[in-house]
């Protein structure tokens, strides 16, 4: 099953055609995804070919979903023609929205998100600022690398891109049905929240990772959510312990602010909804151990 | 990046938020003839970034110009709570006040929204009166594509219940408070105190602005704002090279890639540290996805200058960055120094997993620098370079 990606996906690349789009279009397509096409309106009707395989350029989102009936779309979209992207996206309704770009400045991701809310969410955005998900042995839509584990019934959910790389190796040898990397933004689309739903829902998720980072409370509501909602063992990781109050520590989002957003407060809030709180990924990644050896 | 007081008075004039004169001076001297153009009386403001400093003794009246220059004598090079003044603002004193509120916009996390706050109990710390009376306290999401036309600001100043005689000028002025918040791409826009002047002015006297950095690319104005006096140097020296990088004050040198995993390994050494004589992390630096042996050769480089710094950890696991191209990086960085004569001393601790760890590992052992050792976990790196650091 796995969760917003698998291999039936059918996945277009906004910004297919730059540096950064084109390297990891071909290492998408060697993990296996479906990418059906990529969109660049200025070289609409060319295709691209990573090693052999033919991708076809489209003017628009709407029309790549049109010709190849796409519902996810991966944008690596410089920042500053990033929301212009994703507002496309939302318009042509595509299901999914997984926005790699970093950098993207907090009043246009606010923005494509109030766009996204005004049309009905039709659109589910990942990120910005994350490396995407992956169902390992399905598909990849993102940047995680593809090598580093494979399927299995571990769920992860992460604000940190080489916190989810590092997570996914210590457990290579039992798997994971998807990891989601959500991003380190102080505005993303999906949440832990949202994520720790769908792996509750996914009949090949046992157990779940979710790994958090200081600022904002997005953890402490993921607490609250865990439980009132969440039935199957969750463990959890958060990073910045030691952070200094006021600056920001590499995500835009991950700042504490006055006594708010401090790595403490979630790893209380974590543990008083039940959820074993590693000290390191390593140790993180032994209690799920434990947990599953039951 | 947060302002000084006297750049958001800049700010805000620009969009039309109704301020009063001022100029920003940072020698006693000068404030004689920017008091003498504000007519012979002025407020010879501090300007920290911190609050408090009126109590501070850092916000003086002067009846003249000989007065301002005394004051201003007085509050250059003050301290107010560990912040050192290097600059006074030169105001224009403001009419009687009737009445001071409080009005800002920030971005609300929480609610993946914009929210304006206002209360008609400002002058005051807001987080006093949101603990206190939060009842005093209107909190109003903006919605960031509709934004605050004249009829929100009105449904705002209502909400806060401002005096009626007021409501419209506040409102007014909650519009182009606005306009600042968007035009600059501000996180926050804060006016504490707006004032109600006895001849019925609405003012902002004071105000705090903070601006997102990931929206340089588009202003570039806001370059100019830094203070780059007061940076750390290598904090600075990290800049100017494109790193991303935060001076703490312990003495294991850190670094890695990924916010994430660089946020996790100042923990992991500070965990290992209370075994090794409370040994704490000296640093944050992300050498980012995809890191070149050139941005680790600079990333050790500021590092190794730090003088606090008594062994480093490098902690990287290659997912988009392959090992191999930090491992030359690390080797390369070494010779660099060597050649210009810099004496490496310290050691350093080398985790690599993931993406070609296995050619980064066989790089660093073929290099086989007296300084460099390996350890292939994390925990136990960790480890390793706090032992190091304590042994210093």
């Amino acid at each position: 099953m796995a969760i917003f990606l698998t291999k039936d996906s059918k996945v277009i690349v906004q910004g297919m055609t730059g540096a950064t789009g084109m390297k990891h279009t071909k290492l998408m397509l060697g993990d296996g995804t479906n990418i059906v096409g990529g969109v660049n309106p200025r070289k609409a009707g060319t295709t691209v070919d990573f090693d052999g395989t033919e991708v076809p350029v489209f003017g628009s989102v709407a029309e790549a979903m049109k010709e190849t009936g796409a519902n996810v779309s991966v944008l690596f979209v410089p920042p500053a023609f990033a929301k212009a992207a994703v507002v496309e996206a939302i318009d042509a309704e595509i299901p999914l929205a997984v926005v790699i770009t970093e950098g993207i400045a907090v009043h246009d991701s606010a923005a494509f998100w109030a766009y996204a809310q005004s049309k009905g969410n039709k659109t589910r955005i990942i990120g910005p600022n994350c490396p995407g998900l992956i169902t390992p042995g399905q598909s990849n839509a993102g940047i995680i690398p593809g090598d580093i584990t494979k399927p299995g019934r571990i769920g992860l959910v992460s604000k940190s891109g080489t916190l989810t790389y590092q997570m996914m190796y210590e457990l290579r040898d039992i798997g994971f049905s998807s990891a989601v990397g959500i991003g380190g933004d102080p505005v993303i689309g999906t949440t832990h929240i949202d994520a720790l739903a769908a792996f509750e829902a996914d009949p090949d998720t046992d157990l779940i990772v979710m790994i958090g980072e200081i600022g904002g409370d997005a953890e402490e509501r993921a607490a609250d959510f865990i439980k009132a909602n969440v039935t199957k063992p969750v463990v959890g990781y958060v990073a910045g312990f030691t952070a200094p109050e006021g600056k920001t520590m590499g995500h835009a989002g991950a700042i504490v602010s006055g006594s708010s957003g401090t790595a403490q407060a979630k790893k209380e809030a974590l543990e008083a909804a039940g959820v074993k709180v590693g000290k390191t990924p390593t140790e993180t990644a032994k209690l799920a151990r434990a947990i599953l050896a039951g | 990046m947060d302002l000084f007081e006297y750049q958001a008075r800049d700010l805000f004039a620009k969009h039309g938020v109704p301020v009063l004169a001022g100029e920003v001076i940072d020698t006693p001297e000068a404030a004689r003839a920017a008091t003498e153009r504000l007519g012979g009386k002025s407020v010879v403001k501090a300007q920290v970034k911190v609050g408090g400093r009126g109590k501070a003794g850092g916000v003086k009246l002067a009846a003249d110009a000989d007065e301002a220059v005394a004051r201003a004598t007085d509050i250059l090079g003050m301290d107010i709570k560990g912040h050192t003044v290097h600059k006074v603002m030169i105001a224009e004193l403001s009419p009687e006040i009737e009445a001071e509120y409080y009005v800002s916009y920030l971005l609300d996390r929480t609610n993946r929204t914009f929210l304006a706050m206002a209360s008609v109990q400002g002058g005051m710390d807001i987080e006093e009166v949101a603990e206190k009376t939060p009842e005093a306290l209107a909190k109003v999401p903006v919605n960031a594509v509709e934004g605050v036309s004249i009829e929100k600001a009105r449904e705002i100043v209502a909400l806060a219940k401002f005096p009626a005689d007021v409501a419209e000028g506040v409102a007014e002025a909650m519009v182009t408070l606005w306009d600042t918040f968007v035009a600059e791409d501000a996180l926050l826009v804060e006016v504490n105190p707006l004032v109600k002047t006895k001849d019925g002015r609405i003012l902002a006297l004071d105000g705090k602005v903070s601006l997102d950095e990931n929206a340089d690319f588009r202003q570039p104005e806001h370059e100019a704002l830094e203070d780059k006096a007061a940076a750390n140097p290598l904090e600075a020296a990290a800049k100017a090279k494109g790193l991303n990088y935060v001076k703490l004050d312990g003495e294991v040198g850190i670094i890695g890639n990924g916010a994430g995993l660089v946020m996790s390994t100042l923990d992991v050494v500070a965990y290992a540290g209370e075994n090794h004589g409370g040994v704490k992390p000296a640093n944050f630096l992300d050498i980012g996805g995809g890191a070149s042996a050139e941005v680790m050769a600079n990333g050790l480089e500021i590092i190794l200058g730090d003088s606090d710094v008594k062994s480093v950890f490098v902690n990287v696991f290659g997912g988009i960055t392959a090992c191999d191209e930090v491992a030359n990086g690390i080797v390369q960085a070494l010779e660099l120094l060597a050649s210009r004569g810099d004496e490496v001393t310290k050691p350093l601790v080398v985790r690599l997993d993931g993406n070609n760890a296995e050619l980064g590992r066989k790089i660093l052992s073929d290099a086989n620098h007296p300084l460099v050792q390996r350890v292939d976990t994390m925990d136990g790196a960790a480890d390793k370079a706090a032992e190091l650091a304590a042994a210093k």
